[in-house]
């Protein structure tokens, strides 16, 4: 979905970064980007189906010579096996957010159920005066829904900063 | 086998001749499976003299260095060291010793987070969690060390793995499905370059430390006198050809020749050769080499259009790529363009002021005395400076200094390790009063090993570059830059010690005494030249300037 993405797309990059499944990587990479001023907005990292490899999901804002040189700095890191910067392809992305919204009363708790219908997303725990939603989708889907429940009184949020994958279609290029 | 002694093994076959080091409690039993290993141990008198030791001897002779030193502050000590190799992109494979795997992160007795403060200074470094671990470990990282654009690697070895029983093996293949150091660069690109400079009407070449890490001077030479390009150095490059011969321009950048500056500044294709565009090479980066396109060869990716924005990057091993250049080279049609040149070399010459005893003068008289073939170490700041202006270089690997990080205390241990790659060879280091004191109780090691490096520490009794900069940038305020009265007597220093110190205020004195020194074969010999206290490096671009805004100095 990152058609979605508006006027910052030229800014926000989404990078997939493979590495060896070693103690020490993840910081190797944070630090990379500390010493050298680059800025993350997410970073989400976990096990790929070999369970040597690590992937990496860094949402980053540069211009091209700062997006540049984190690809080469990354690149220059013994233990990152590949970087791919995705929002130059085809790809998927999704960001998962848990959102604790204040529901005093009925209809509140109606009217926030009707939207987490709409938006596709799921009640995961009730409480007596808050639901909490869980809900995923392209970062601006998460917005838009963050903006709507905002006149409920939002108590809490957790996101999961972004994830995404290349669309085999591009790949294969047919 | 023990962890220590697979250890050893494993230094044994990458063929480690010698270690620098200083031993400790997490280092034991590493220290004692060395003791009768037969690879020889220099024990320095402070960490960070064996890191500056290590490089300098994997610098003057293409070699790994290897430095040894304990957890917590062995460790912190050598940071310094290996800072300065990383970067100048200098092989060195540093060895701490690390507590016990089950007291990590329990802020045990001397432990500090090694691989953490390290890591943004050295290439890769390791954490040893497993005794059969070890080979894998050393093997990949003398490689990593030495292939690419070479650097620092670090080992981190607990002391409970040193004592663990484990078993030797020797891996045969290095399998690193993530690192693959380009060597060739690309054929289209190589051509594309040609292209360029066969057009060109005013081409520059800027050979930088890469063309000496590469072994690429021979095809660096062919390729000039082919072209008759003119060839500017930076100053790691110093030493790739003869600073002297037909087509050189001697250094570039702040303290660079005015003909080398010049000519940069106008040129219309500039070819740079293992050279990162460091802001002391460029100048004002705006302002740089305006009408030129540039050809950027480095083995370094992450080098291409960091700093200035490149025409035509060439990926690649520099001897690699200058040997494709070869094969179309041919004389251009630039004879306006030397004709220039030549006319700038007559007007701008290098040259200083004769009275007293100058830091100039006595850095030509050593050229002249060693013909430019000694291997010269320098401390930084005005020694450095004046070194690179006044020897004359003609082979590389012979200057060995700090460009980078500029770390002062760096000359004296780092010709140390050069003197023990290259004991036949004389060494020298150039000083100066202030840096030299930084590793001072170096000459222990020095002595003790007869190690017989020359010192020349040219005194003024400042912190000359600094005091440099104030007096031109901060009007003649001389904040803490002044050693006067505090200084102690280097001479009796070095007696004190068992080398032999000189004293000299004199051309004449020093005239005399300098085939004394050189001609020494045997002792460290520590020289006081008590030169012109406010002598300055000229020329001098100011930082932040562009190339072409050259102060003089001189009337």
């Amino acid at each position: 979905m990152g058609k979605n993405n508006n006027e910052n797309k030229f800014e926000t990059h989404i990078i997939s970064v493979t590495v060896e499944n070693r103690f020490g990587v993840l910081a190797r990479i944070a630090g990379l980007f500390s010493a050298r001023g680059y800025n993350i907005d997410s970073l989400c990292v976990a096990e790929t189906e070999d369970p040597s490899i690590s992937r990496m999901t860094i949402v980053v804002k540069g211009d091209e010579k700062i997006l540049e040189q984190i690809y080469k700095q990354l690149n220059k890191l013994i233990d990152v096996i590949k970087v791919q910067d995705l929002t130059k392809e085809e790809h998927v992305e999704r960001e998962l957010a848990l959102i604790k919204v204040n529901t005093p009363s009925f209809t509140e708790r109606q009217e926030v159920m009707q939207l987490t219908n709409i938006f596709r997303g799921k009640i995961v725990d009730v409480g007596k005066k808050t639901l909490t939603i869980e809900i995923s989708g392209s970062a601006s889907k998460i917005n838009a829904m963050l903006e709507l429940l905002k006149s409920f009184g939002i108590k809490e949020i957790m996101r999961t900063g972004r994830i995404a994958i290349a669309r085999e279609f591009d790949k294969k290029g047919g | 086998m023990k962890g220590a002694e697979i250890f050893v093994e494993c230094l044994k076959r990458e063929k480690v001749e010698v270690i620098f080091g200083y031993p400790g409690g997490a280092v034991l039993p590493l220290c004692d499976a060395l003791y009768d290993s037969g690879i020889r141990f220099i024990l320095t008198r402070h960490e960070q003299g064996a890191a500056h030791a290590a490089d300098g001897y994997a610098r003057s002779s293409g070699k790994v260095g290897v430095c040894l030193a304990t957890s917590g502050p062995g460790a912190t000590n050598l940071v310094t060291g290996i800072a300065t190799a990383y970067m100048d992109s200098v092989p060195i494979i540093a060895i701490t010793g690390q507590v016990a795997t089950h007291l990590i992160g329990n802020d045990a007795f001397q432990e500090v987070d090694t691989t953490g403060i390290t890591r943004p200074i050295t290439k890769h470094n390791y954490l040893v969690k497993d005794v059969n671990d070890i080979p894998r470990i050393v093997r990949e990282a003398f490689y990593i060390a030495r292939t690419g654009r070479p650097g620092p690697v670090l080992i981190d070895l607990p002391v409970d793995i040193q004592r663990k029983e484990g078993e030797f093996y020797w891996p045969e293949k290095i399998e690193l499905r993530s690192y693959k150091p380009k060597y060739e660069g690309h054929p289209l690109q190589i051509k594309r370059a040609w292209e360029l400079i066969k057009n060109s009407k005013r081409p520059v070449l800027i050979a930088g430390g890469g063309v000496i890490i590469s072994n690429a001077c021979e095809e660096l030479k062919k390729f000039v006198e082919k072209t008759e390009i003119p060839v500017a150095f930076t100053l790691l490059g110093l030493g790739s050809l003869d600073v002297e011969g037909e087509y050189s321009l001697g250094m570039l950048g702040m303290h660079g020749t005015k003909y080398a500056n010049y000519a940069v500044s106008e040129s219309d294709v500039l070819i740079s050769v293992g050279c990162r565009f460091d802001d002391r090479v460029t100048g004002k980066i705006d302002e740089f080499a305006p009408n030129a396109k540039i050809i950027h060869i480095d083995i370094d990716p992450s080098a291409i259009s960091k700093n200035v924005e490149v025409d035509v990057p060439i990926v690649g091993d520099a001897k690699n790529v200058l040997k494709k250049l070869n094969e179309m080279a041919e004389k251009l049609d630039i004879d306006d363009w030397l004709k220039k040149i030549k006319e700038w070399k007559e007007m701008y010459p290098l040259r200083y002021e004769k009275n007293g005893l100058k830091p100039q003068y006595i850095i030509e008289k050593i050229s002249e005395y060693t013909k430019g073939e000694a291997i010269i170490c320098t401390e930084v700041g005005q020694n450095q400076m004046w070194t690179a202006q006044y020897y004359k270089f003609k082979k590389p690997r012979t200057l060995i200094t700090s460009g980078g990080l500029g770390t002062m205390g760096f000359g004296f241990p780092a010709s140390i390790g050069a003197k023990v790659a290259n004991p036949e060879k004389i060494v020298i280091d150039i000083a100066g009063d202030g840096s030299i004191q930084m590793n001072i109780q170096e000459l222990a090691t020095a002595v003790y090993n007869k190690i017989a490096v020359k010192v020349f520490i040219l005194n003024n009794c400042y912190l000359g570059m600094v005091r440099q900069w104030q007096q031109l940038f901060y009007n003649r305020r001389y904040a803490f830059t002044c050693l006067e009265g505090a200084q102690p007597d280097f001479v009796k220093l070095a007696e004190s010690y068992g080398a032999i110190g000189y004293r000299v205020s004199t051309e004449k004195e020093f005239d005399e005494i300098l085939p004394k020194v050189l001609e020494e074969k045997e002792k460290v010999v520590i020289v006081d030249c008590k030169i012109s206290p406010e002598e300055n490096v000229f020329p001098m671009v100011p930082a932040g300037a562009s190339l072409k805004q050259i102060l003089d100095g001189l009337a």
